[in-house]
């Protein structure tokens, strides 16, 4: 019996290593393990040996059936990598080819990005966002703005007109009147919004974005002015740049200055390194971006005091600045966008390179 | 206004160059928009000439071949030295004579245009240079013949004593070059708008001296004049008139200093007379107008206001009918001038005349204003005048163009002048506090400085303490009435520069966005990452939109459609009611240009008339329905959508990508409306003619809060078509809300959220699938579903449908996904088995039943 027990674990020794494949193998397994199979049916019957033998014979056959057995689940495991290896080899992809398209993203048009910029700059200096109706009456577009009756930014051909009294806005100033009516100082606001004038060429559109400001303290001064336009360069414009304040007139503030950033194109010089002229300021070493200035006080004359801005505007008691800046000119500045209308042409092309 | 710099350095010159007299005036306040270069680009190579003989061309009639003597040769770069003794120069002007001095360009000149003349043969003659007319150095209009400078130097014309010799420089005679300085002057410095003005201006800003005013010394007396008489009937419109006769007079060109000057200035020269008001003008800033006297019906002028409706024929030949804010000079023949803007041609200087009646006179802005832009007619002077001028002006007028008339015409002033107005306005007297200075800028400016702007500008300042008592000049009346001007113009001379750079002080003041910004961010930022692109289109629209989107007569759209005015033109005649048409403009434009496959929304104001039927009115920020009653115009923030051609980009791994459509359209108001955590629910608008711009089958109302807030659909074919976008499977499509309205919605979902416990306790799920008629919605399916639950079922959604034969002609099949949940345990199928038993009732009162 020992001797047919080796015989037997012998020649499935030989067999399990020759098996060529996963199913041979269990056919092996089947063939020498299974219920019929010959070492079983020895284990089965060792309580029919004579006792002196009992005990090992039961050890030989245990002992070869557990070889047997870990020997096919050796050789399985070999083969069953063997054939993922296989099968993974023939699933190679060409890892060249694009990938499966997620949804793309798309933009915020360059306008509203450059909006949202500017507007959270002015956020951070204390500034709230309010915004205003676009059309808007000639009393709050020109007569609370301290325009005198014959300026000419009242003509037909300076402004839209939907009646007699009724304007689009040629600015966002309005808001400032409208502001004051509204809450008492201190005023601190910026006003974003859709402007609108009869002019059309490159440098033109008849509607176009304007960014106003107005802070209203009891001591607020040019110099602060200065400053907040300053943190406003800085961060547009870079760190290096520089504002100048040049006197100029607007009705609505008094002094009236343009302001100037210093050209980052050039640094400032007017000149490239190559010595020629800087094609974006034309060799000034400036660019204007806004118009500013001390409100004026004829201006706060026209807020009545109400319930809602108790104590009121009295100039003087309360005196401060606006600005207003063009959203279109301060992104043709930035991003080098030649005419201002591809901002209303929306070419797809044109609208996926910003924002 | 063009301002020669040759003619400002007269009265003020700051020995600097001309980059440095820019900046100084661009930093005070006088912007210099340009600077050009007037007359030859360099003085070199322009000499006087001796005409030594002139002879026949002998191949051309028109042509002279002259021996000129330029003088001695002068070597200079770029130049070759010209020939010993007379140069031969080729002359066509027919008045060129052996004797004369002329004005010769040798080879090497630079002319204005910047050719730079060469020795050539003309009609086989050798010419060394050129003899010039007036045209040719910018001196004047002239060309009919050659400067010839003998005959100017013995009028006068050059100056006393003028060098003519040969090969002097022609500088030194003529004024042939100049900076031309070109200013921006706001409308509230009309003293500006004169060369003295300007020279004033430079003088505070470098502290160069001025010289004394043009106007300080009176060739003539005042008192009474006889042989004119003015009358004004209406002192209010015209606050000033002064005139004064010249006798003797001749009629001529004007030398050529004053020809040069016009010129640069941008002026044509014409006779001197009328040179002489047009340079008095430039000068002072003040117009004036030469009459012929005996050309003046009665010797007599009655300013007086027109009728409304008079007729006037003008200067130009042109009818035009005035009203009675606008004022006319007459003489006893009737009408011979608008006041401010045009004279007639009936009393004009003509080249016999002999006697000028020289006026000068003051208007009141605003009327000249209106007549100016009502009757179409603009001029130097009416620009002048209509900014309003000082009625002392008129006597610095007079008095400069008295000199240059006895000077140049050899006129002889007769005694007198005449001068209609009441006193002069008293100067202003305004107090300027230091304190106030140094609190508006930021910065404190000495005493002594403020004192000493304020002078070098033409004000009096007398210290008193403190401050300073300051009177205004007359030329700044109008500018400068408040305590705030002052502080401008001492902050535009000294200050601005110097400013130091600080930050206000916010006091309590802190800066956020409001909710309503803050959901408008969300909202597009969602649709952003959605992968659609936003445009910003045009608010004007053109009135033939309502025909391209086949609204009816009734619509509000097309029967309460904001229109302009002025506009630009009829494209641009309306404000825009809906944003449908910019971006359908938007789709059209990027689709003819080969990119169909679009994915855009864009979000703006719309507008209708107030009152327009269904339109409530409701924004983001102000009280809008208080702005709709001041304006007649209720406006309000929309949000559209438009989506056509395929939506996600192409790939070797599917099939073609899914194209727009009623449910790509549907998938982006939800993603949307998930972003801003608002319910809204689509309805059936079958039957609704007000979207006939949509597919009949295939469009929606989007309701919230228990109001309609948008639509939404697929654009109907004709209206695709009528864009060029392709329609049929996976048509454009689109949708609107009122903006205002959905982020209201927003913000009440927003301020009601509140922690819910999802996950201590899991849900169940169960899917079932019932059949039902077709014409059964699924909203009305869920709506029985969700009844039928009560409180057990958390949700219930639609996740397939299917029509076939195996659910028979007329039915579909719904697969429902429904999820059960309760916060205090974990469901077991007993609690939910009876719940699900409702469910199925209540499908199979739809007339519905659960399928296999
Ligand atoms: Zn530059």
């Amino acid at each position: 019996m020992i001797e047919r027990i080796k015989e037997l674990q012998n020649e499935a020794e030989a067999a399990i290593e020759a098996a060529g494949g996963s199913e041979a193998l269990e056919e092996l397994r089947v063939r020498y393990l299974g219920r019929k199979a010959e070492l079983p049916m020895m284990l089965r019957g060792v309580a029919s040996l004579p006792p002196e033998q009992r005990s090992r014979v039961g050890r030989e056959a245990n002992i070869a059936r557990q070889a047997l057995e870990a020997l096919i689940e050796g050789r399985s495991a070999q083969m069953h990598a063997a054939e993922l290896d296989q099968q993974l080899a023939r699933d190679t992809v060409d890892v060249t080819l694009p990938g499966t398209p997620a949804q793309p993203v798309g933009r915020l048009h360059v306008l509203t990005a450059m909006q949202r910029e500017l507007e959270d700059i002015f956020l951070g200096l204390g500034f709230t966002v309010l915004e205003g109706p676009e059309v808007e009456t000639v009393h709050y577009n020109f007569d609370a703005l301290n325009h005198n009756p014959t300026h000419p930014a009242r003509a037909k051909t300076d402004t839209f007109y939907v009646s007699d009294q009724v304007v689009l806005r040629t600015h966002t100033s309005p808001m400032q009147v409208r502001a004051m009516e509204a809450h008492p100082p201190p005023l601190y606001v910026v006003i974003p919004g859709r402007v609108y004038r009869p002019d059309s060429d490159a440098t033109h559109t008849p509607q176009f974005h304007q960014i106003e400001g107005l802070a209203v303290d009891e001591d607020i001064t040019l110099a602060d002015l200065k400053g907040t336009l300053l943190a406003f360069a800085k961060i547009v414009f870079g760190d290096e740049r520089e504002v100048r304040l040049r006197p100029h007139f607007f009705p609505f503030t008094e002094p009236s200055v343009e302001v100037d950033v210093s050209c980052f194109n050039c640094s400032g010089k007017g000149f490239m390194r190559d010595g020629s002229r800087c094609g974006l300021c034309k060799g000034e070493g400036w660019l204007e971006v806004l118009g500013a200035g001390e409100v004026d006080p004829n201006v706060y004359a026209y807020v009545p005091t109400t319930e809602s801005n108790a104590p009121g505007y009295d100039p003087e008691r309360v005196q401060g600045f606006a600005w207003g800046m063009g959203v279109e000119r301060i992104a043709m500045l930035k991003h080098g966008i030649p005419d201002l209308r591809l901002y209303y042409e929306n070419d797809v092309r044109f609208l996926e390179q910003f924002g | 206004m063009r301002v020669p710099l040759e003619w400002l350095l007269t009265y003020c010159d700051p020995g600097l160059d001309v980059a440095a007299i820019e900046e100084r005036l661009t930093m005070t306040g006088t912007k210099v928009e340009a600077i050009h270069r007037h007359g030859v680009m360099s003085a070199d190579g322009f000499v006087v000439g001796a005409v030594l003989s002139v002879e026949q061309h002998p191949n051309a009639d028109r042509l002279r071949v002259c021996q000129v003597d330029v003088g001695p040769a002068q070597p200079a770069p770029g130049r070759p030295a010209s020939p010993d003794g007379p140069a031969t120069i080729v002359c066509g002007a027919p008045n060129v004579a052996a004797g004369q001095r002329v004005a010769v360009a040798l080879p090497g000149a630079v002319m204005p245009d910047g050719t730079k003349l060469k020795a050539a043969k003309l009609r086989g003659i050798p010419s060394a240079g050129m003899i010039l007319a007036e045209d040719e150095i910018q001196i004047g209009p002239g060309h009919e013949g050659i400067m010839v400078l003998d005959a100017l130097a013995a009028t006068g014309a050059l100056g006393p004593d003028p060098r003519i010799e040969p090969g002097t420089p022609l500088g030194e005679v003529l004024p042939i070059a100049t900076e031309v300085i070109e200013l921006e002057i706001t409308p509230n410095r009309p003293d500006c708008l004169g060369v003295y003005g300007v020279a004033r201006e430079l003088h505070a800003a470098t502290g160069a001296p001025l010289a004394a005013e043009p106007w300080s010394e009176d060739p003539g007396t005042l008192g009474p004049l006889l042989g004119a008489e003015v009358d004004v009937l209406c002192p209010e419109l015209c606050p000033r008139v002064t005139a004064r006769i010249f006798e003797n007079v001749r009629i001529a060109p004007s030398p050529p200093w004053l020809k040069a000057r016009l010129t640069a200035a941008g002026q044509r020269p014409i006779n001197n007379v009328v040179d002489i008001t047009n340079y008095v003008m430039l000068l002072t800033g003040q117009p004036l107008h030469a009459f012929d006297l005996d050309r003046v019906a009665g010797g007599r002028l009655t300013v007086r206001r027109a009728h409304d409706g008079e007729q006037v024929v003008t200067l130009d030949g042109q009818q035009r009918t005035l009203d009675s804010e606008m004022v006319l000079i007459e003489d006893e023949d009737g009408p011979t001038s608008i006041a401010g803007l045009m004279g007639g041609s009936r009393s004009e200087v003509h080249e016999g005349t002999t006697r000028v009646l020289m006026e000068v006179a003051n208007w009141h802005g605003p009327s000249i204003h209106h007549a100016s832009w009502g009757l179409g007619l603009r001029s130097e002077a009416s620009s002048r005048f209509e900014k309003g001028l000082a009625p002392e002006q008129c006597m610095h007028a007079q008095v400069v163009a008295a000199r240059l008339m006895l000077e140049l015409c050899g006129a002889t002033l007769a005694p007198g002048t005449v001068d209609v107005g009441g006193p002069f306005p008293e100067p202003a007297k305004i107090t300027l506090r230091s304190a106030k200075v140094r609190s508006v800028l930021g910065v404190s400016v000495s005493l002594q400085r403020e004192q000493e702007i304020l002078r070098a500008l033409g004000f009096q300042a007398e210290a008193a303490g403190e401050d300073l008592q300051v009177s205004v000049p007359p030329l700044r009346r109008n500018d400068v009435t408040r305590e705030a001007d002052l502080i401008e113009e001492v902050a535009r001379i000294d200050g601005l520069e110097r400013l130091p750079v600080t930050l206000p002080a916010r006091r309590g003041a802190y800066g956020m966005l409001s909710e309503t910004q803050r959901l408008r961010r969300r909202a597009v930022d969602a649709l952003v990452g959605r992968g659609l692109y936003e445009t910003v289109g045009w608010t004007f629209c053109p009135p033939t939109l309502a025909d391209r989107l086949r609204l009816s007569a009734e619509h509000p759209w097309r029967s309460h459609a904001v229109e302009l005015e002025n506009p630009l033109s009829e494209d641009q005649a309306l404000l825009r009611p809906t944003l449908l048409g910019s971006l359908l403009d938007s789709a059209a434009r990027n689709s003819a240009r080969g990119n169909g496959d679009l994915r855009l929304f864009e979000v703006g104001t719309v507008f209708i008339r107030d009152g327009a039927p269904g339109h409530d009115v409701d924004s983001v920020g102000v009280d809008v329905a208080q702005i709709a009653a001041e304006t007649g115009v209720c406006e309000r923030q929309a949000l559209a959508v438009l989506l056509s051609g395929r939506q996600l980009p192409r790939t070797w791994g599917a099939a073609e990508p899914p194209s727009a459509g009623f449910f790509a359209a549907k998938g982006v108001l939800e993603a949307l409306c998930d972003a801003l955590r608002v319910q809204v629910d689509c309805t059936d608008a079958r039957g609704r003619t007000d979207l006939d711009f949509l597919h009949p089958g295939r469009r929606a109302l989007i309701c919230g809060g228990g109001e309609t807030i948008g639509w939404i659909g697929e654009l109907h074919p004709l209206v695709a078509e009528s864009y060029e976008l392709q329609s049929g499977a996976g048509a454009p499509a689109g949708l609107e809300l009122d903006l205002s309205k959905l982020l209201k919605l927003a913000q009440s979902a927003g301020e009601s959220r509140a922690y819910s416990d999802l996950i201590s306790f899991p849900e169940l799920r169960r899917d079932l699938a019932v059949v039902l008629g077709e014409q059964v919605q699924a909203a009305q399916v869920l709506a029985a579903v969700r009844k039928a639950g009560g409180s057990l079922l958390a949700d219930a959604e639609v996740f397939d449908v299917y029509s076939g034969p195996q659910v028979g002609a007329g039915n579909r099949s719904l697969a429902l996904s429904l999820s059960f949940r309760v916060s205090d345990r974990t469901l077991s199928d007993e609690d939910v088995a009876p719940v699900q038993q409702r469910i199925v009732a209540a499908l199979e009162e739809l007339g519905g039943h659960l399928r296999g």
